[in-house]
């Protein structure tokens, strides 16, 4: 179909039909950029990180640009794991595409709640979002150290049916020993990564920007760390890996797929650019053609 | 709602700091207090930039902008035939439908333009509508209200033009059905105080930091009594005793 190019890949068994993802957090649950462009082209949609209740999220200014990128600190606003089995899984059935519900937690009881109320909804994979604070270990959050995410990634696999990614934070001690820990824990696939933790400061009013002191990094200004860290866990690992992390071109998805990523997603591109997945998708077509790539996991993990 | 690329017909400078950019205006409806997202640069800045609709013409949209930061200041650099990115139109706009009765428009700064296409819209109607226009220290725009309003009531902060000193201190609510105000969030507080003192209607229209535009990243939410609100698509008018502040 796509003029001779296969971008077709296959992600712990599931299959998409072109390996670009939409972020979570950055789409919603996909209905507001449908009504610019059919979101169903994309190979999935990752959901608003839901938790297991509702939550209202952060206090203060949520979001900020920066040179090549922005930080956030929404705080994980959403309706909760039951409102989006009743109303949001339905909604994104419609796109006709894969379906990834992500999900944060505070504590492994609402971990495990959560993904089990999540595995027996429709849903086509578990994107487990590792980077919240856990506020039991004192706000230190699960995807800092990799002995305290094996635990919660090991528990939530034991009540998850459905194919589980595991998201991994940048901000850990070690990326590829929490990958390890994590695919040792029964993780499927891995996506990385997560926001970058940082600080922008208001000089006039002499103060952080944030209620909340640090937000999270994304864009273009990461894009080179977060390759380098996909191609250090690809090297190490079995499962297959997402890259996300500044992708905003054709170009960028090639340099993830060589340094082995399996499929990519993007998250603030679309901000720039609301109809980049459209375009990005239309680009790729053609850069592989241009490229002499007839199949998309030819070039995978090469470099 | 449409993402789309339009011309620029003209780039009027007004003030030191105030330009007014007119661009083809594409098709799609467009409603007093609506904005677009616009951005005249790839990917150097991360963001589009919301700025109202100052005037829905047939063929063409007015924004009138204040160069306040890099953003703006692209936009001031368009000329004529130059490129731009449009994102719009966005937002829920000014009920116009069911405002009845005598309106006044109460505006600060850049709050001010979007008054505009408000006032005409109401007049249209056959509303009689007062402006309220307050302004740092030079004025602009005023005489855009002129063939909207029955009466302009204009003040300075020092006293450069007009009535010295707030323009909510020149506002009596109780002379109105419905209030609609737009500005600093100090400016729109008064207003909507002084509106719950005398019971009349208050629309606000809020400003707030924007990523997406569309509904879609939550980065522009608030707490309103009717829950979580995102200013970008189900405001950025709200009813003034539906806010919390
Ligand atoms: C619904 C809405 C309608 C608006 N209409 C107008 C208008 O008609 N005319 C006008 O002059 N201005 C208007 N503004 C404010 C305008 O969006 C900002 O002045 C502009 O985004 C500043 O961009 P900058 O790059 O020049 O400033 P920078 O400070 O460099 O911008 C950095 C970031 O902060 C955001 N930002 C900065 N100031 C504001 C602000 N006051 N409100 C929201 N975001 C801000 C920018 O969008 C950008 O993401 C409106 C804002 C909103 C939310
Ligand atoms: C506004 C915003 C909200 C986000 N919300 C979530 C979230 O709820 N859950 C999650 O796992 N990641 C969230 N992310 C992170 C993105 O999914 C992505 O991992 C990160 O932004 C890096 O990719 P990018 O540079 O392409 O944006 C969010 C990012 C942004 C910018
Ligand atoms: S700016 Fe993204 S939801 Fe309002």
């Amino acid at each position: 179909m796509n003029h001779n190019v296969n971008l077709a890949v296959k992600v712990a068994g599931v299959d998409f039909k072109n390996p670009l993802i939409a972020a979570s957090g950055t789409f919603g649950f996909g209905e507001e950029y449908n009504e610019l462009y059919d979101v169903g082209l994309l190979g999935g949609i990752s959901s608003k990180g839901l938790t297991l209740h509702p939550k209202d999220g952060n206090e203060g200014i949520r979001v900020w640009e920066t040179a090549s990128g922005m930080m956030n600190s929404v705080g994980l606003q959403n309706p909760g794991v039951e409102a989006f089995i009743d109303h949001g899984i339905a909604q994104m059935r419609h796109f006709g595409n894969v379906l990834i519900a992500n999900m944060g937690g505070h504590s492994m009881e609402d971990y495990i709640t959560g993904a089990t109320m999540l595995s027996n909804a429709d849903i086509d994979m578990l994107e487990l979002n590792i980077s919240c604070p856990n506020v039991k270990s004192g706000g230190m959050a699960f995807g800092i150290k990799a002995d305290v995410a094996k635990e919660v990634v090991g528990e939530v696999r034991k009540v998850c049916a459905k194919p589980l990614i595991v998201k991994l934070s940048p901000n850990a001690e070690n990326i590829v020993d929490m990958a390890l820990a994590c695919e040792e824990a029964g993780a499927d696939a891995l996506s990385l990564v997560n926001t970058f933790q940082a600080m922008a400061i208001d000089i006039h009013k002499r103060k952080p920007v944030f209620n909340n002191v640090y937000a999270g990094l994304s864009g273009a200004a990461i894009k080179p760390i977060a390759l380098r860290m996909v191609h250090s866990v690809c090297k190490k690992v079995q499962v297959p890996v997402i890259g996300i992390g500044g992708i905003y071109t054709a170009e960028d998805v090639l340099e993830f797929v060589m340094a082995g990523a399996a499929a990519v997603q993007i998250g603030t591109v679309n901000f720039n650019n609301p109809l980049a997945g459209a375009d990005i998708l239309d680009d790729l077509v053609h850069l592989c053609q241009k490229e002499g790539i007839s199949d998309i996991n030819e070039i995978r993990g090469i470099c | 709602m449409r993402y789309f690329e339009s011309e620029v017909i003209a780039n009027r400078q007004i003030t030191e700091d105030i330009f007014v950019l007119q661009v083809e205006r594409c098709g799609a409806e467009a409603a007093a207090g609506q904005y677009y997202m616009l951005k005249s640069w790839d990917t150097e800045l991360t963001l589009m930039r919301p700025i109202s609709i100052f005037k829905a013409e047939p063929d063409a949209l007015h924004f009138m902008y204040r160069t306040v930061g890099k953003g703006t200041a692209k936009m001031a650099e368009l000329k004529p035939g130059d490129k731009l990115k449009l994102l719009g139109p966005a937002g829920n706009g000014y009920p116009c439908d069911q405002i009845s009765g005598k309106v006044a428009v109460v505006g600060g700064g850049v709050g001010i333009p979007p008054l505009c296409e408000t006032s005409k819209t109401l007049q249209a109607k056959g509303l009689s509508v007062d402006a309220y226009l307050g302004f740092r220290d030079v004025l602009f725009a005023v005489e855009d209200f002129e063939p909207w309003c029955s009466d302009i009531f204009v003040s300075t902060e020092k006293g450069e033009e007009g009535y010295r000193g707030f323009v909510t201190d020149l506002l009596k609510p109780e002379n109105y059905d419905v209030v609609i105000t737009c500005g600093p969030e100090v400016m729109m507080r008064k207003v909507a105080a002084m509106c719950a003192e005398t019971g009349t209607t208050c629309y606000c229209s809020l400003e707030h930091r924007m990523a997406c535009g569309i509904g879609a990243c939550l980065g522009c939410s608030i707490r309103t009594k009717n829950g979580m609100k995102r200013v970008c698509k189900d405001g950025p008018v709200f009813l003034s005793t539906d806010l919390l502040w």
